[in-house]
């Protein structure tokens, strides 16, 4: 399990590693000049960003899992639409209709006999704009993994709370969410993780953020190293947040020894019901159905002049690439997972936390970090082979797919690794003992009680890998091999040539597949509730 | 661990797997073949490519991505790397790659004889294929050309709050600056860059159609622009972007003194490439006039070998002068050029 978490850590501590590097005179015009823009946009982004997405993803979860309303079971799956749309994509859309020149103002204007100057209207393109985007997208983390933890949680601790007198509000503020809150930290840092490695959607806007700054002095100033060391502190930060976070709750458990019942929801009848109705109707139809008809409206007229034959490789190509990523990504987030759990100890915790810190980088900077150590090892082989038997071997994994994979797996394992941590953390200690008492090995209980209880969280960490991958451009815009693309890389380079229209048809394919995946894990969590399946393995576990 | 083996097993069969779709993807063999890395997007690339590999039965192998990114792949896949060929759309990163020792020189009498010297790398490391010019746009129904003259002269308080551009982390910004640099020198040009910010409608954003939209719509007068973007919303099949372009027209500055502000797009052989002979064919096709023409048609990007018009549409806005700085001066001046921006909070 370490050998596996030093594996992943590399490209990583490649960025760290540029700090002992020494530090050019760059460091000195960043630090008189831009540098606190940088890093004040930045932590405000965050901030936008941490509380948009709990807000949009707590309410979303505690109505869909805890209150029976109309359309729920719709809601229950088109809450996690949003998810399928790039955040750049999203941050087009909404430009394209709601600055200066588009539909919107253009409307206004018209009706009104208003000219420029005559009238406020909040600018898209900017730091409050970017928040929005990067929150409709992103919610979806926090209200997954809440939602499950919800859900999972027994209705016995909420009930009890009802009849010592708190009303629904104070029993989702005393202990809804404080039992919840390993899910909610885990929700919120994905995304702010996200937010943090977001370079489209600021770039767009002209945002100056710390990652349009790291760009800004690679590309611009010609300075990898300072950019890589830019990185470098932007990871450490996030390294100490989580640190921080992790001993705040040192002491603190979240699982419960009470009978686990199928929850009973809060029934909302009447003007309530439509007005929970309402909460997720706007979230759902600003983060997804608006933004996807003017997609639409812009690929329609397109349609004609597309290469079917190649569009379906490029959309076989995504799909296949974003399917390998979330399996390897599973399967090694529970090998660590799972690791803790039976050996919680300083070393292997720092190993997870180390090998998942590549979500907080931008995918540009990961790629370098696995494009040198990859080089290096295929040099090194072919020199080798050289010397001793006279064959060049060239570079055998660089350029390959097995490079783009792994580097999928070093940016996204965090996804995958916080979702089954969240569930793990879930599950009683004293079900390991018992089962472990009774003569199974960690390799049995692993199989015939975790996973059963875990299904949810295992497939929720699958459909955000998948989702991830899918959408995922700057790794495999740099790591791809010859010759082969994906949807991703054909929406971001039209869309880069300004030409909208035309990147809105691969854009469009995105969310679409995206959404594949969605209904399929909506189904498999729903068609067993974990309770119901660990009771049978348990007892089929007793002598 | 014990746990780990089926696990282990499980990736390995995903390694196995995606290492076959490498295989299976590999596309069928030609006697001879040449790899190219492309900051040019596929879009504007590919089909120019097909073409060569019609006529010349060399296959093409193809990676797109951004300029500084592919430069650092070709860095540390040092000597085994598979590019022969590296294209940019930006001379400051031809400069770089030559300066990082990816690439080498080579001798094409097609191409000395047809490049012009300001626009190819003297010793042959690498040649300009195209040429972009950073004109100034302006909204035909508020001002009257007359009152344009030079990029210098943007700066005036006449264009107060009427002056709209992109931010200056775009390269083509960074050019001009570094343009602007190496003519004008230090002092002059941060003074220049502080009396640009100072006359901007609106804090930097967008791209380059969004400033001629902002100027169809009245929220500013004047915007710098890629000539061809203009081109492409001239042609777009969006009747909003047609109709945006409409209202708006070209000046080209500087026509009295240094000339009009061009960038390149360019390529050079690598260092590490096993397939010289066939690169250099393919530069040199890409120089001929059928892919010169071809740039034109579809990018409306000027040509850069001698003697080839431009298409119909770039003639119409008129023959220009162009600076004559060395292109080479441009990547050389690209940092010089992104701390003075900041310096003088271009955003």
């Amino acid at each position: 399990m370490l050998l596996t978490a030093c594996l992943i850590a590399v490209p990583v501590l490649v960025i760290v590693a540029s700090l002992f590097q020494g530090f050019s005179p760059v460091w000195q015009h960043l630090l008189e000049t831009v540098l606190q823009d940088y890093v004040v946009n930045s932590l405000l982004l965050m901030l936008g960003v941490g509380v948009g997405t709990l807000v949009l993803g707590v309410s979303a979860a505690w109505l869909t899992a805890m209150c029976e309303f109309p359309g729920r079971k719709l809601f229950n799956w088109a809450l996690l639409l949003p998810m399928a749309m790039p955040a750049y994509i999203i941050a087009y859309t909404y430009t394209g209709m709601l600055d200066f020149s588009g539909p919107v103002q253009s409307a206004l204007r018209a009706q009104v006999g208003w000219g420029h100057g005559d009238y406020y209207f909040p600018e898209i393109r900017s730091l409050g704009g970017a928040i929005c985007m990067l929150s409709l997208v992103l919610y979806p983390y926090v209200y997954l993994l809440v939602r499950v933890a919800f859900s999972e949680q027994s209705t016995a601790v909420l009930e009890a709370s009802r009849s010592l007198g708190k009303g629904p509000w104070k029993t989702l503020f005393l202990v809804g969410l404080p039992m919840a809150r390993p899910a909610i930290v885990a929700g919120i840092s994905l995304a702010l993780m996200e937010t943090l490695a977001d370079f489209g959607t600021v770039d767009y806007f002209g945002v100056s953020v710390f990652t349009t700054g790291i760009f800004r002095t690679w590309y611009g100033l010609g300075e990898l190293q300072t950019a890589a060391q830019l990185a470098a502190f932007l990871l450490l930060f996030v390294f100490v947040l989580f640190t921080l976070e992790q001993y705040s709750r040192r002491r603190l458990r979240f699982h419960h020894n009470s009978a686990q019942q199928k929850p009973s929801r809060i029934e909302l009848q009447g003007w309530r019901g439509w007005c929970a109705c309402a909460l997720p109707l706007v979230i759902v139809t600003a983060g997804f159905a608006l933004p996807a008809v003017q997609l639409a409206t812009w690929a329609s007229s397109r349609v004609g002049e597309t290469d079917t034959a190649e569009f379906l490789t490029l959309v076989g190509s995504s799909f296949t690439l974003a399917a390998i990523a979330s399996v390897c990504c599973l399967v090694i987030a529970l090998l660590l997972g799972y690791g803790k759990r039976l050996h919680p100890g300083q070393l292997e915790h720092q190993a997870a936390r180390v090998s998942s810190m590549g979500y907080a980088i931008p995918g540009t900077v990961i790629a370098v970090g696995v494009l040198i150590p990859f080089a290096w090892m295929d040099n090194r082989v072919d020199a080798l082979m050289r010397e001793h038997f006279d064959i060049s071997t060239g570079l055998l994994l660089s350029g390959t797919l097995v490079a783009l994979v792994f580097a999928y797996v070093v940016r996204f394992l965090a996804v995958s690794l916080q979702t089954v941590e969240s569930g793990l953390a879930r599950i009683r200690p004293s079900i390991d003992e018992s089962a472990r008492s009774l003569g199974k090995g960690p390799l049995q209980v692993l199989h015939r009680i975790h996973l059963p209880m875990l299904r949810g969280s295992l497939a929720t960490a699958l459909l955000l890998v998948f989702v991830d991958v899918l959408k995922e451009l700057p790794t495999t815009l740099i790591l791809r091999p010859f010759n082969f693309n994906t949807l991703a890389v054909r929406t971001y380079e039209l869309a880069s040539d300004e030409r909208l229209a035309d990147a809105a048809l691969p854009a469009l394919a995105i969310v679409l597949i995206g959404l594949l995946p969605v209904i399929l894990m909506t189904r498999i969590s729903s068609a067993a509730t974990p309770y119901s399946s660990v009771r049978t393995q348990s007892q089929e576990g007793r002598p | 661990m014990r746990f780990s083996r089926p696990a282990l097993r499980r990736f390995a069969s995903a390694l196995f797997v995606s290492v076959a779709a490498v295989m299976i993807g590999a596309p069928a063999t030609y006697a001879k073949t040449v790899n190219v890395y492309s900051a040019r997007q596929e879009a504007l690339i590919k089909p120019i490519l097909d073409t060569f590999t019609e006529e010349t039965g060399i296959e093409v192998n193809l990676i797109t991505g951004d300029d500084d990114a592919l430069l650092t792949r070709l860095r540390s896949e040092g000597r085994n790397s598979p590019a022969d060929v590296l294209l940019t759309v930006d001379a400051g990163r031809l400069y770089r790659a030559k300066e990082a020792g990816l690439l080498q020189p080579i001798r094409s009498e097609y191409l000395e004889q047809h490049i012009p010297a300001q626009l190819r790398n003297s010793e042959g490391y690498w040649f300009g294929l195209s040429v972009r010019a950073r004109v100034i746009a302006y909204a035909t129904d508020r001002v009257d050309p007359e009152t344009l003259s030079t990029y210098e002269a943007l700066t005036d308080e006449k264009w107060r709050g009427r002056l709209c551009v992109r931010s200056s982390g775009n390269i083509y910004n960074q050019s001009l600056v570094a343009g602007m640099l190496s003519t004008q020198g230090e002092a002059a040009t941060e003074d220049w860059i502080k009396g640009l910010v100072a006359n901007f409608a609106r804090p930097p954003q967008g791209g380059d159609r969004d400033q001629i939209k902002a100027l169809a719509t009245g929220q500013c007068d004047l915007a710098l622009v890629n000539t061809y973007y203009y081109g492409a919303m001239l042609q777009s099949a969006d009747a909003d972007e047609k109709a945006a372009a409409g209202e708006v027209a070209l000046f080209f500055p500087n026509q009295d003194g240094r000339g009009t502000h061009i960038n390149v797009s360019g390529a050079g052989v690598t260092t590490s490439a096993t397939n010289v002979a066939e690169a250099t064919a393919l530069i040199e096709f890409l120089a001929r006039p059928e892919a010169q023409n071809w740039y034109a048609e579809t990018n409306n990007e000027y040509p850069a070998s001698k003697g080839i018009e431009p298409s119909a549409l770039l003639k119409s806005w008129g023959s220009f002068k162009a600076d004559s700085v060395d292109v080479t001066e441009l990547g050389r001046l690209n940092a010089q050029a992104v701390m003075a921006m900041d310096r003088a909070n271009w955003k």
